[in-house]
Protein backbone atom coordinates (compact mmCIF):
# COMPACT_ATOMS: atom_id res chain seq x y z
CA UNK A 1 0.00 0.00 0.00
CA UNK A 2 1.31 3.16 -1.27
CA UNK A 3 -0.76 5.54 1.51
CA UNK A 4 0.35 6.04 4.76
CA UNK A 5 -2.15 5.71 6.94
CA UNK A 6 -4.43 8.39 7.14
CA UNK A 7 -4.13 10.11 4.24
CA UNK A 8 -7.47 9.71 2.54
CA UNK A 9 -7.77 7.28 -0.46
CA UNK A 10 -11.48 8.96 -0.84
CA UNK A 11 -12.04 12.14 -0.48
CA UNK A 12 -15.15 14.02 -1.69
CA UNK A 13 -15.84 17.52 -1.03
CA UNK A 14 -19.82 18.81 -2.09
CA UNK A 15 -20.26 15.66 -4.49
CA UNK A 16 -23.91 15.12 -5.93
CA UNK A 17 -24.43 11.81 -7.24
CA UNK A 18 -26.84 10.79 -10.19
CA UNK A 19 -28.53 7.95 -10.42
CA UNK A 20 -26.84 5.36 -12.71
CA UNK A 21 -29.76 4.35 -14.65
CA UNK A 22 -30.89 8.48 -14.84
CA UNK A 23 -27.85 11.00 -15.37
CA UNK A 24 -30.54 13.59 -14.66
CA UNK A 25 -31.43 12.42 -11.42
CA UNK A 26 -29.84 13.26 -8.41
CA UNK A 27 -29.86 10.79 -5.59
CA UNK A 28 -27.27 12.30 -3.03
CA UNK A 29 -26.78 15.84 -2.59
CA UNK A 30 -23.16 17.70 -0.87
CA UNK A 31 -21.39 14.91 -0.01
CA UNK A 32 -18.17 15.47 2.15
CA UNK A 33 -16.49 12.33 2.93
CA UNK A 34 -13.29 11.55 3.26
CA UNK A 35 -11.58 8.13 4.06
CA UNK A 36 -8.02 7.29 5.12
CA UNK A 37 -6.09 4.58 4.12
CA UNK A 38 -7.22 1.48 6.25
CA UNK A 39 -10.24 1.97 7.24
CA UNK A 40 -13.67 0.60 7.38
CA UNK A 41 -16.53 2.53 6.84
CA UNK A 42 -20.23 1.52 6.45
CA UNK A 43 -22.48 3.33 4.62
CA UNK A 44 -26.35 2.60 5.82
CA UNK A 45 -29.44 3.90 4.23
CA UNK A 46 -32.81 2.70 3.69
CA UNK A 47 -34.16 1.13 0.28
CA UNK A 48 -33.57 3.44 -2.56
CA UNK A 49 -31.28 6.17 -0.58
CA UNK A 50 -28.50 5.81 -2.81
CA UNK A 51 -26.38 3.82 -1.59
CA UNK A 52 -25.22 1.55 -4.81
CA UNK A 53 -24.96 4.68 -6.65
CA UNK A 54 -22.48 6.58 -4.37
CA UNK A 55 -20.67 3.33 -4.31
CA UNK A 56 -20.41 2.94 -8.48
CA UNK A 57 -19.35 6.95 -8.36
CA UNK A 58 -16.62 5.85 -6.00
CA UNK A 59 -15.46 2.91 -7.86
CA UNK A 60 -15.09 5.49 -11.00
CA UNK A 61 -18.22 4.10 -12.79
CA UNK A 62 -19.62 7.28 -13.17
CA UNK A 63 -18.30 11.24 -12.54
CA UNK A 64 -19.79 13.02 -9.52
CA UNK A 65 -22.77 15.36 -11.02
CA UNK A 66 -21.38 17.99 -9.26
CA UNK A 67 -18.34 18.71 -6.50
CA UNK A 68 -15.11 17.31 -6.64
CA UNK A 69 -14.27 13.76 -6.15
CA UNK A 70 -10.50 12.72 -5.63
CA UNK A 71 -9.81 8.92 -5.64
CA UNK A 72 -5.93 8.36 -4.19
CA UNK A 73 -5.60 11.68 -4.35
CA UNK A 74 -6.04 12.35 -8.29
CA UNK A 75 -8.94 14.17 -9.43
CA UNK A 76 -11.07 11.50 -10.39
CA UNK A 77 -14.10 13.76 -12.28
CA UNK A 78 -13.40 11.16 -15.62
CA UNK A 79 -12.08 8.08 -15.87
CA UNK A 80 -10.17 7.65 -19.25
CA UNK A 81 -7.72 4.86 -19.82
CA UNK A 82 -5.24 7.40 -18.35
CA UNK A 83 -6.50 7.05 -14.70
CA UNK A 84 -7.16 3.04 -15.54
CA UNK A 85 -4.09 2.41 -12.68
CA UNK A 86 -5.65 3.93 -10.03
CA UNK A 87 -9.43 2.53 -10.81
CA UNK A 88 -7.48 -1.37 -10.87
CA UNK A 89 -6.36 -0.26 -7.01
CA UNK A 90 -10.10 -0.42 -6.27
CA UNK A 91 -11.65 -3.64 -6.16
CA UNK A 92 -16.00 -3.25 -6.47
CA UNK A 93 -18.27 -6.40 -4.95
CA UNK A 94 -21.57 -5.97 -6.43
CA UNK A 95 -25.06 -6.49 -4.76
CA UNK A 96 -26.00 -9.90 -6.21
CA UNK A 97 -22.43 -11.00 -7.96
CA UNK A 98 -23.16 -9.31 -11.47
CA UNK A 99 -20.57 -12.88 -12.56
CA UNK A 100 -20.56 -12.98 -16.20
CA UNK A 101 -22.59 -15.96 -17.52
CA UNK A 102 -20.85 -17.42 -20.34
CA UNK A 103 -18.32 -18.00 -17.67
CA UNK A 104 -17.38 -20.78 -15.48
CA UNK A 105 -16.58 -19.69 -11.55
CA UNK A 106 -12.71 -19.59 -12.23
CA UNK A 107 -12.90 -18.37 -15.44
CA UNK A 108 -14.88 -14.95 -13.85
CA UNK A 109 -11.83 -14.86 -11.41
CA UNK A 110 -9.40 -15.14 -13.80
CA UNK A 111 -11.01 -12.79 -16.20
CA UNK A 112 -9.29 -9.55 -14.39
CA UNK A 113 -5.99 -11.00 -14.11
CA UNK A 114 -6.25 -12.35 -17.87
CA UNK A 115 -7.24 -9.10 -19.31
CA UNK A 116 -5.15 -6.68 -17.65
CA UNK A 117 -1.95 -8.95 -17.39
CA UNK A 118 -2.35 -10.52 -20.71
CA UNK A 119 -2.25 -13.86 -18.96
CA UNK A 120 -3.29 -17.20 -20.26
CA UNK A 121 -5.21 -19.12 -18.19
CA UNK A 122 -2.36 -21.24 -17.55
CA UNK A 123 -0.43 -18.80 -16.13
CA UNK A 124 -3.53 -17.13 -14.27
CA UNK A 125 -4.12 -21.06 -12.56
CA UNK A 126 -2.21 -20.76 -9.35
CA UNK A 127 -3.27 -17.42 -8.19
CA UNK A 128 -7.05 -18.56 -9.27
CA UNK A 129 -7.20 -21.85 -7.49
CA UNK A 130 -6.11 -19.95 -4.37
CA UNK A 131 -8.25 -17.78 -4.13
CA UNK A 132 -10.94 -20.38 -5.02
CA UNK A 133 -9.57 -22.08 -1.88
CA UNK A 134 -9.83 -19.21 0.36
CA UNK A 135 -13.21 -18.31 -0.54
CA UNK A 136 -14.07 -22.70 -0.04
CA UNK A 137 -15.27 -22.26 -4.12
CA UNK A 138 -13.03 -24.67 -5.16
CA UNK A 139 -15.79 -27.68 -5.94
CA UNK A 140 -17.36 -24.97 -8.15
CA UNK A 141 -14.71 -23.95 -10.28
CA UNK A 142 -16.02 -25.15 -13.11
CA UNK A 143 -19.82 -24.46 -12.85
CA UNK A 144 -21.53 -21.43 -14.29
CA UNK A 145 -23.03 -19.10 -12.37
CA UNK A 146 -26.68 -19.88 -12.93
CA UNK A 147 -25.90 -23.08 -11.58
CA UNK A 148 -24.69 -21.43 -8.75
CA UNK A 149 -26.75 -20.65 -5.54
CA UNK A 150 -26.39 -16.65 -4.59
CA UNK A 151 -24.62 -17.48 -1.70
CA UNK A 152 -21.50 -18.50 -3.59
CA UNK A 153 -22.13 -16.04 -6.04
CA UNK A 154 -21.09 -13.42 -4.06
CA UNK A 155 -17.78 -15.31 -2.62
CA UNK A 156 -16.86 -15.77 -6.59
CA UNK A 157 -18.21 -11.90 -6.69
CA UNK A 158 -15.57 -11.29 -3.58
CA UNK A 159 -12.83 -13.58 -5.55
CA UNK A 160 -12.93 -11.68 -8.45
CA UNK A 161 -12.41 -8.25 -6.84
CA UNK A 162 -9.63 -9.16 -5.31
CA UNK A 163 -7.78 -10.93 -8.06
CA UNK A 164 -5.65 -7.82 -8.93
CA UNK A 165 -5.16 -7.55 -4.91
CA UNK A 166 -6.51 -3.75 -4.78
CA UNK A 167 -5.67 -1.27 -2.02
CA UNK A 168 -9.26 -0.39 -1.17
CA UNK A 169 -12.33 -2.46 -1.42
CA UNK A 170 -16.50 -1.59 -2.33
CA UNK A 171 -19.01 -4.13 -1.43
CA UNK A 172 -22.63 -3.38 -2.37
CA UNK A 173 -24.63 -4.51 0.72
CA UNK A 174 -22.86 -7.60 0.75
CA UNK A 175 -24.86 -9.62 3.38
CA UNK A 176 -28.28 -9.23 1.53
CA UNK A 177 -29.84 -12.42 1.09
CA UNK A 178 -27.42 -14.71 2.68
CA UNK A 179 -27.76 -17.27 5.25
CA UNK A 180 -26.70 -16.65 8.40
CA UNK A 181 -23.31 -19.47 8.50
CA UNK A 182 -22.71 -17.11 5.07
CA UNK A 183 -23.18 -13.93 6.87
CA UNK A 184 -21.01 -14.84 9.36
CA UNK A 185 -18.15 -15.81 6.85
CA UNK A 186 -18.28 -13.16 4.94
CA UNK A 187 -18.02 -10.60 8.26
CA UNK A 188 -15.12 -12.98 9.71
CA UNK A 189 -13.22 -12.61 6.42
CA UNK A 190 -14.04 -9.13 5.68
CA UNK A 191 -12.47 -8.28 9.40
CA UNK A 192 -9.24 -10.25 8.53
CA UNK A 193 -8.93 -8.39 4.88
CA UNK A 194 -9.35 -5.01 6.74
CA UNK A 195 -6.96 -6.18 9.32
CA UNK A 196 -4.27 -7.53 6.87
CA UNK A 197 -4.97 -11.07 5.48
CA UNK A 198 -2.02 -13.19 4.78
CA UNK A 199 -3.36 -13.64 1.51
CA UNK A 200 -2.59 -10.47 0.51
CA UNK A 201 0.25 -10.37 2.40
CA UNK A 202 -0.52 -9.08 5.74
CA UNK A 203 -1.68 -5.99 4.09
CA UNK A 204 -4.85 -4.11 5.25
CA UNK A 205 -7.31 -2.94 2.92
CA UNK A 206 -9.50 -0.05 2.65
CA UNK A 207 -13.27 -1.29 3.03
CA UNK A 208 -16.66 0.82 2.22
CA UNK A 209 -19.37 -1.59 2.86
CA UNK A 210 -23.58 -0.88 2.23
CA UNK A 211 -26.24 -2.01 3.93
CA UNK A 212 -29.44 -1.37 4.92
CA UNK A 213 -29.24 -2.73 8.75
CA UNK A 214 -26.59 -1.51 10.81
CA UNK A 215 -26.58 -4.50 13.24
CA UNK A 216 -24.15 -7.40 12.07
CA UNK A 217 -21.50 -4.25 11.59
CA UNK A 218 -21.62 -3.46 15.52
CA UNK A 219 -17.46 -2.98 15.85
CA UNK A 220 -15.70 -0.62 17.68
CA UNK A 221 -13.17 0.65 15.09
CA UNK A 222 -15.66 0.64 12.15
CA UNK A 223 -17.32 3.80 11.11
CA UNK A 224 -20.32 4.94 10.18
CA UNK A 225 -22.64 6.89 7.92
CA UNK A 226 -25.94 7.30 6.79
CA UNK A 227 -27.86 7.97 3.34
CA UNK A 228 -30.94 9.35 3.95
CA UNK A 229 -33.14 12.22 2.16
CA UNK A 230 -30.50 12.64 -0.57
CA UNK A 231 -28.10 13.36 2.47
CA UNK A 232 -25.05 11.50 3.53
CA UNK A 233 -24.14 12.00 7.03
CA UNK A 234 -20.76 10.71 8.47
CA UNK A 235 -22.02 9.67 12.12
CA UNK A 236 -18.45 8.38 13.44
CA UNK A 237 -17.82 5.64 15.22
CA UNK A 238 -20.30 2.66 16.74
CA UNK A 239 -20.53 4.45 19.96
CA UNK A 240 -22.03 7.82 17.96
CA UNK A 241 -24.44 5.56 16.34
CA UNK A 242 -26.00 4.28 19.10
CA UNK A 243 -26.37 7.67 20.60
CA UNK A 244 -28.07 9.29 17.25
CA UNK A 245 -31.05 10.59 18.01
CA UNK A 246 -31.72 10.42 13.86
CA UNK A 247 -35.07 8.31 13.58
CA UNK A 248 -33.64 6.43 10.34
CA UNK A 249 -30.61 5.56 12.76
CA UNK A 250 -32.71 4.13 15.08
CA UNK A 251 -34.96 2.54 12.49
CA UNK A 252 -31.78 0.87 11.22
CA UNK A 253 -31.06 -0.32 15.09
CA UNK A 254 -34.73 -1.44 15.60
CA UNK A 255 -34.33 -4.58 16.02
CA UNK A 256 -31.54 -3.94 18.13
CA UNK A 257 -33.41 -1.75 20.61
CA UNK A 258 -36.19 -4.64 20.30
CA UNK A 259 -33.72 -6.68 21.84
CA UNK A 260 -32.89 -4.83 24.46
CA UNK A 261 -36.53 -3.58 25.80
CA UNK B 1 -36.97 22.53 -30.17
CA UNK B 2 -36.37 19.34 -28.07
CA UNK B 3 -34.12 17.89 -30.42
CA UNK B 4 -32.04 21.21 -30.99
CA UNK B 5 -31.81 21.58 -27.17
CA UNK B 6 -30.43 17.68 -26.95
CA UNK B 7 -28.32 18.49 -29.63
CA UNK B 8 -26.99 21.50 -28.01
CA UNK B 9 -26.42 20.14 -24.75
CA UNK B 10 -24.00 17.10 -25.54
CA UNK B 11 -24.04 15.32 -29.24
CA UNK B 12 -22.99 11.82 -27.44
CA UNK B 13 -25.77 11.93 -25.39
CA UNK B 14 -27.86 12.47 -28.11
CA UNK B 15 -27.82 8.64 -29.30
CA UNK B 16 -29.08 7.93 -25.44
CA UNK B 17 -31.92 5.33 -24.96
CA UNK B 18 -33.49 8.41 -22.92
CA UNK B 19 -33.53 10.97 -25.54
CA UNK B 20 -34.85 8.57 -28.38
CA UNK B 21 -37.59 7.89 -25.57
CA UNK B 22 -38.39 11.82 -25.46
CA UNK B 23 -40.31 10.98 -29.05
CA UNK B 24 -41.45 7.55 -28.36
CA UNK B 25 -43.31 7.91 -25.51
CA UNK B 26 -45.08 11.36 -26.27
CA UNK B 27 -48.39 11.63 -27.44
CA UNK B 28 -49.61 10.88 -30.55
CA UNK B 29 -48.98 14.46 -32.71
CA UNK B 30 -52.35 15.78 -34.40
CA UNK B 31 -51.27 16.16 -37.89
CA UNK B 32 -49.42 14.72 -40.61
CA UNK B 33 -46.37 16.61 -40.87
CA UNK B 34 -45.68 16.20 -36.89
CA UNK B 35 -45.98 12.85 -37.19
CA UNK B 36 -43.24 12.61 -40.24
CA UNK B 37 -41.22 15.26 -38.23
CA UNK B 38 -41.12 13.24 -35.33
CA UNK B 39 -40.31 10.16 -37.37
CA UNK B 40 -37.52 11.93 -38.98
CA UNK B 41 -35.79 13.33 -35.49
CA UNK B 42 -36.21 9.63 -34.68
CA UNK B 43 -34.32 8.43 -37.53
CA UNK B 44 -31.66 11.56 -36.95
CA UNK B 45 -30.98 9.75 -33.46
CA UNK B 46 -30.81 6.94 -34.78
CA UNK B 47 -28.15 7.75 -37.22
CA UNK B 48 -25.83 10.24 -35.06
CA UNK B 49 -26.14 6.84 -32.42
CA UNK B 50 -25.26 4.56 -34.83
CA UNK B 51 -22.30 6.59 -36.56
CA UNK B 52 -20.95 7.49 -32.84
CA UNK B 53 -21.39 3.85 -32.28
CA UNK B 54 -19.32 2.47 -35.41
CA UNK B 55 -16.89 5.37 -35.03
CA UNK B 56 -16.21 4.35 -31.47
CA UNK B 57 -16.00 0.64 -32.43
CA UNK B 58 -13.15 1.48 -35.07
CA UNK B 59 -11.33 3.54 -33.07
CA UNK B 60 -11.16 0.61 -30.21
CA UNK B 61 -10.32 -1.74 -33.28
CA UNK B 62 -7.22 0.07 -34.02
CA UNK B 63 -6.61 1.78 -30.69
CA UNK B 64 -6.31 -1.71 -28.61
CA UNK B 65 -5.07 -3.62 -31.49
CA UNK B 66 -2.89 -6.55 -29.63
CA UNK B 67 -3.97 -5.51 -25.97
CA UNK B 68 -5.06 -8.33 -24.22
CA UNK B 69 -4.48 -10.69 -26.46
CA UNK B 70 -4.36 -13.83 -24.33
CA UNK B 71 -8.37 -12.45 -23.96
CA UNK B 72 -9.27 -10.93 -27.13
CA UNK B 73 -8.28 -13.88 -29.80
CA UNK B 74 -9.84 -16.63 -28.54
CA UNK B 75 -13.07 -14.85 -28.33
CA UNK B 76 -12.13 -13.72 -32.05
CA UNK B 77 -12.03 -17.41 -33.27
CA UNK B 78 -15.36 -18.04 -30.92
CA UNK B 79 -17.06 -15.49 -33.19
CA UNK B 80 -16.14 -16.13 -36.50
CA UNK B 81 -17.11 -19.98 -35.86
CA UNK B 82 -20.31 -18.66 -34.53
CA UNK B 83 -20.64 -16.51 -37.35
CA UNK B 84 -18.86 -18.81 -40.10
CA UNK B 85 -18.36 -21.88 -39.45
CA UNK B 86 -21.39 -22.69 -37.36
CA UNK B 87 -24.18 -21.44 -40.43
CA UNK B 88 -22.20 -23.92 -43.05
CA UNK B 89 -24.38 -26.20 -43.15
CA UNK B 90 -27.34 -23.99 -43.66
CA UNK B 91 -25.62 -22.35 -46.49
CA UNK B 92 -25.10 -25.62 -47.74
CA UNK B 93 -29.14 -25.98 -48.25
CA UNK B 94 -29.10 -22.07 -49.24
CA UNK B 95 -26.64 -22.26 -52.27
CA UNK B 96 -28.74 -25.90 -53.37
CA UNK B 97 -31.50 -24.16 -52.91
CA UNK B 98 -30.48 -20.92 -54.52
CA UNK B 99 -28.87 -22.35 -57.76
CA UNK B 100 -32.01 -24.79 -58.16
CA UNK B 101 -34.55 -21.98 -57.73
CA UNK B 102 -32.84 -19.03 -59.74
CA UNK B 103 -29.86 -20.19 -61.28
CA UNK B 104 -30.73 -23.36 -63.09
CA UNK B 105 -34.28 -22.10 -64.03
CA UNK B 106 -31.90 -19.18 -65.44
CA UNK B 107 -29.82 -21.16 -67.43
CA UNK B 108 -32.82 -22.90 -68.59
CA UNK B 109 -34.74 -19.61 -69.81
CA UNK B 110 -31.77 -18.34 -71.60
CA UNK B 111 -30.86 -21.49 -73.30
CA UNK B 112 -34.62 -22.01 -74.31
CA UNK B 113 -34.28 -17.96 -76.11
CA UNK B 114 -31.08 -18.73 -77.57
CA UNK B 115 -29.56 -15.94 -75.09
CA UNK B 116 -26.72 -18.20 -73.53
CA UNK B 117 -23.85 -16.13 -74.10
CA UNK B 118 -25.12 -13.98 -71.49
CA UNK B 119 -25.16 -16.25 -68.94
CA UNK B 120 -21.83 -15.49 -67.33
CA UNK B 121 -22.31 -12.23 -67.39
CA UNK B 122 -26.32 -12.69 -66.17
CA UNK B 123 -24.72 -15.18 -63.37
CA UNK B 124 -22.32 -12.21 -62.06
CA UNK B 125 -24.87 -9.38 -62.03
CA UNK B 126 -27.64 -11.86 -60.25
CA UNK B 127 -25.23 -14.23 -58.05
CA UNK B 128 -21.63 -12.90 -57.57
CA UNK B 129 -22.98 -8.68 -57.21
CA UNK B 130 -26.06 -8.87 -55.64
CA UNK B 131 -28.14 -11.87 -54.38
CA UNK B 132 -25.16 -13.83 -53.09
CA UNK B 133 -23.81 -11.12 -50.64
CA UNK B 134 -27.39 -9.88 -49.44
CA UNK B 135 -28.48 -13.29 -48.28
CA UNK B 136 -25.73 -14.30 -46.89
CA UNK B 137 -26.12 -10.92 -44.62
CA UNK B 138 -29.59 -11.34 -44.03
CA UNK B 139 -28.92 -14.91 -42.94
CA UNK B 140 -26.35 -13.97 -40.75
CA UNK B 141 -28.39 -11.24 -39.03
CA UNK B 142 -31.06 -13.25 -38.68
CA UNK B 143 -29.25 -16.29 -37.31
CA UNK B 144 -26.55 -14.72 -35.02
CA UNK B 145 -27.44 -10.48 -35.02
CA UNK B 146 -30.72 -11.18 -33.10
CA UNK B 147 -28.63 -13.20 -30.51
CA UNK B 148 -25.81 -10.45 -30.57
CA UNK B 149 -28.83 -7.91 -29.46
CA UNK B 150 -30.10 -10.64 -26.74
CA UNK B 151 -26.62 -12.08 -25.57
CA UNK B 152 -25.69 -7.85 -24.67
CA UNK B 153 -29.51 -6.51 -24.12
CA UNK B 154 -29.27 -9.45 -21.22
CA UNK B 155 -25.85 -8.77 -20.38
CA UNK B 156 -26.85 -4.94 -20.16
CA UNK B 157 -29.85 -5.53 -17.99
CA UNK B 158 -28.14 -7.59 -15.42
CA UNK B 159 -25.32 -4.94 -14.85
CA UNK B 160 -22.46 -7.43 -16.75
CA UNK B 161 -21.27 -4.31 -18.52
CA UNK B 162 -20.91 -1.99 -15.08
CA UNK B 163 -19.07 -5.26 -13.76
CA UNK B 164 -16.70 -4.89 -16.77
CA UNK B 165 -16.22 -1.32 -16.28
CA UNK B 166 -15.57 -2.14 -12.69
CA UNK B 167 -12.59 -4.48 -13.62
CA UNK B 168 -11.00 -1.95 -15.90
CA UNK B 169 -12.49 -3.88 -19.23
CA UNK B 170 -12.97 -1.85 -21.85
CA UNK B 171 -16.91 -3.52 -22.81
CA UNK B 172 -16.64 -2.22 -26.45
CA UNK B 173 -13.16 -3.85 -26.64
CA UNK B 174 -14.22 -7.30 -24.86
CA UNK B 175 -17.91 -7.50 -26.16
CA UNK B 176 -17.95 -5.87 -29.11
CA UNK B 177 -14.65 -5.64 -31.16
CA UNK B 178 -14.42 -10.29 -31.52
CA UNK B 179 -18.37 -9.77 -32.75
CA UNK B 180 -17.38 -7.09 -35.51
CA UNK B 181 -14.66 -8.69 -36.88
CA UNK B 182 -16.23 -12.15 -36.51
CA UNK B 183 -18.88 -11.28 -38.43
CA UNK B 184 -17.05 -9.46 -41.24
CA UNK B 185 -14.86 -12.23 -41.73
CA UNK B 186 -17.79 -14.72 -41.72
CA UNK B 187 -20.29 -12.84 -43.71
CA UNK B 188 -17.18 -12.80 -46.45
CA UNK B 189 -16.20 -15.97 -46.32
CA UNK B 190 -20.10 -17.68 -46.17
CA UNK B 191 -20.41 -15.13 -49.29
CA UNK B 192 -17.88 -16.83 -51.20
CA UNK B 193 -19.29 -20.32 -50.44
CA UNK B 194 -22.99 -19.22 -51.22
CA UNK B 195 -21.88 -18.04 -54.26
CA UNK B 196 -19.60 -21.38 -55.48
CA UNK B 197 -22.02 -23.60 -54.16
CA UNK B 198 -25.00 -21.67 -55.91
CA UNK B 199 -23.10 -22.14 -59.27
CA UNK B 200 -22.45 -25.46 -58.43
CA UNK B 201 -26.12 -26.30 -57.53
CA UNK B 202 -27.51 -24.17 -60.80
CA UNK B 203 -25.30 -26.04 -63.34
CA UNK B 204 -26.47 -29.50 -61.86
CA UNK B 205 -30.05 -28.26 -62.72
CA UNK B 206 -29.31 -26.89 -66.11
CA UNK B 207 -27.75 -30.50 -66.67
CA UNK B 208 -30.58 -32.27 -65.50
CA UNK B 209 -32.54 -30.49 -67.60
CA UNK B 210 -30.54 -31.44 -70.42
CA UNK B 211 -29.77 -27.64 -71.45
CA UNK B 212 -26.97 -27.68 -74.25
CA UNK B 213 -24.31 -25.89 -71.97
CA UNK B 214 -20.91 -28.32 -70.98
CA UNK B 215 -19.39 -27.75 -67.82
CA UNK B 216 -16.12 -26.09 -69.26
CA UNK B 217 -18.64 -23.71 -70.86
CA UNK B 218 -20.78 -22.54 -68.11
CA UNK B 219 -17.39 -21.78 -65.89
CA UNK B 220 -15.85 -20.50 -68.85
CA UNK B 221 -18.37 -17.52 -69.42
CA UNK B 222 -19.02 -16.89 -65.26
CA UNK B 223 -15.04 -16.33 -65.36
CA UNK B 224 -14.94 -14.22 -68.07
CA UNK B 225 -17.95 -11.94 -66.86
CA UNK B 226 -15.97 -11.21 -63.73
CA UNK B 227 -13.20 -8.35 -63.01
CA UNK B 228 -11.27 -7.54 -60.66
CA UNK B 229 -13.41 -4.37 -59.19
CA UNK B 230 -16.39 -7.90 -58.35
CA UNK B 231 -13.64 -9.60 -56.40
CA UNK B 232 -12.55 -6.27 -54.56
CA UNK B 233 -15.88 -4.92 -54.42
CA UNK B 234 -17.37 -8.48 -52.88
CA UNK B 235 -14.42 -8.07 -50.59
CA UNK B 236 -15.30 -4.57 -49.07
CA UNK B 237 -19.13 -5.48 -49.58
CA UNK B 238 -19.67 -8.55 -47.42
CA UNK B 239 -17.20 -6.76 -44.78
CA UNK B 240 -19.21 -3.29 -45.03
CA UNK B 241 -22.43 -5.64 -44.24
CA UNK B 242 -20.75 -8.10 -41.24
CA UNK B 243 -19.18 -4.72 -39.63
CA UNK B 244 -22.71 -2.79 -40.04
CA UNK B 245 -24.72 -6.14 -39.24
CA UNK B 246 -22.84 -6.27 -36.15
CA UNK B 247 -22.84 -3.02 -35.20
CA UNK B 248 -26.53 -2.41 -35.19
CA UNK B 249 -26.65 -5.26 -33.10
CA UNK B 250 -24.78 -4.30 -31.16
CA UNK B 251 -25.54 -0.61 -30.56
CA UNK B 252 -28.87 -1.52 -29.74
CA UNK B 253 -28.04 -4.59 -27.26
CA UNK B 254 -25.20 -2.53 -25.66
CA UNK B 255 -25.40 1.14 -26.00
CA UNK B 256 -28.74 2.18 -23.85
CA UNK B 257 -29.30 0.69 -20.51
CA UNK B 258 -32.25 -1.73 -20.91
CA UNK B 259 -34.52 -4.02 -18.61
CA UNK B 260 -35.09 -7.44 -19.15
CA UNK B 261 -38.69 -6.86 -20.18
CA UNK B 262 -37.41 -4.49 -22.86
CA UNK B 263 -34.70 -7.01 -25.10
CA UNK B 264 -37.52 -8.54 -27.28
CA UNK B 265 -38.58 -5.66 -28.55
CA UNK B 266 -35.15 -4.31 -29.01
CA UNK B 267 -34.31 -7.42 -31.17
CA UNK B 268 -36.93 -6.67 -33.68
CA UNK B 269 -35.76 -3.20 -34.00
CA UNK B 270 -32.31 -4.32 -34.51
CA UNK B 271 -32.89 -6.76 -37.09
CA UNK B 272 -35.34 -4.02 -38.81
CA UNK B 273 -32.63 -1.36 -39.22
CA UNK B 274 -29.85 -4.21 -40.37
CA UNK B 275 -32.50 -4.67 -42.84
CA UNK B 276 -32.10 -0.91 -43.86
CA UNK B 277 -28.76 -0.89 -43.71
CA UNK B 278 -27.99 -3.70 -45.44
CA UNK B 279 -29.67 -2.28 -48.88
CA UNK B 280 -28.27 0.49 -47.74
CA UNK B 281 -24.89 -0.61 -48.16
CA UNK B 282 -26.10 -2.89 -51.55
CA UNK B 283 -27.43 0.78 -52.88
CA UNK B 284 -24.12 2.09 -52.32
CA UNK B 285 -21.89 -0.56 -53.98
CA UNK B 286 -24.81 -0.68 -56.93
CA UNK B 287 -23.74 3.02 -57.43
CA UNK B 288 -19.84 1.87 -57.11
CA UNK B 289 -20.69 -0.63 -59.54
CA UNK B 290 -22.40 1.75 -62.00
CA UNK B 291 -19.78 4.62 -61.81
CA UNK B 292 -16.62 1.92 -62.36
Amino acid sequence: MSEVQGIPVIEMRGVNVAAMRDASFTVVEDVNWSVAAGEFWVVAGPEHSGKSDLLMLTAGLMPPAGGSYRLFGNDAKNFGEAELAGRLRVGFVFQGGQLFNQLTVAANVALPLRYQKNFTSAEAEREVQALLELMELTPLADVTPSNVAANWRQRAALARALVLKPDVLLLDNPLAGLGARHRHWWLQFLEQVACGHEHFGGRPLTLVVTADDLRPWQQARRKFALLHGKKFIALGDWNEVETSRDRMVKELLAAQLETAT
Amino acid sequence: MLYAAVVRGNLAKAFEFTDTQVFRRAPLPRSYTDFLGRKLFLFLLTVQGLGAFALITLGVILKKNGVAKNVIHPRIRQEIARAGVALLPMFFFVALALGFLVVGQTVSALAKVGAISYLGSTMVIVVVRELGPLLAAMLVLARVGTANVIELGTARALGEVEALEALGIDPVHYLIVPRVIGMALGIFSLTIYLILGALASGYLFAFLQDVPLTPGDYFKQIVESLGWLDFALLALKTTAFGFFIAVVTCYHGLAQPLRLEEVSRVAVRAVTQGVIVCVLIDAVFILLYLVA
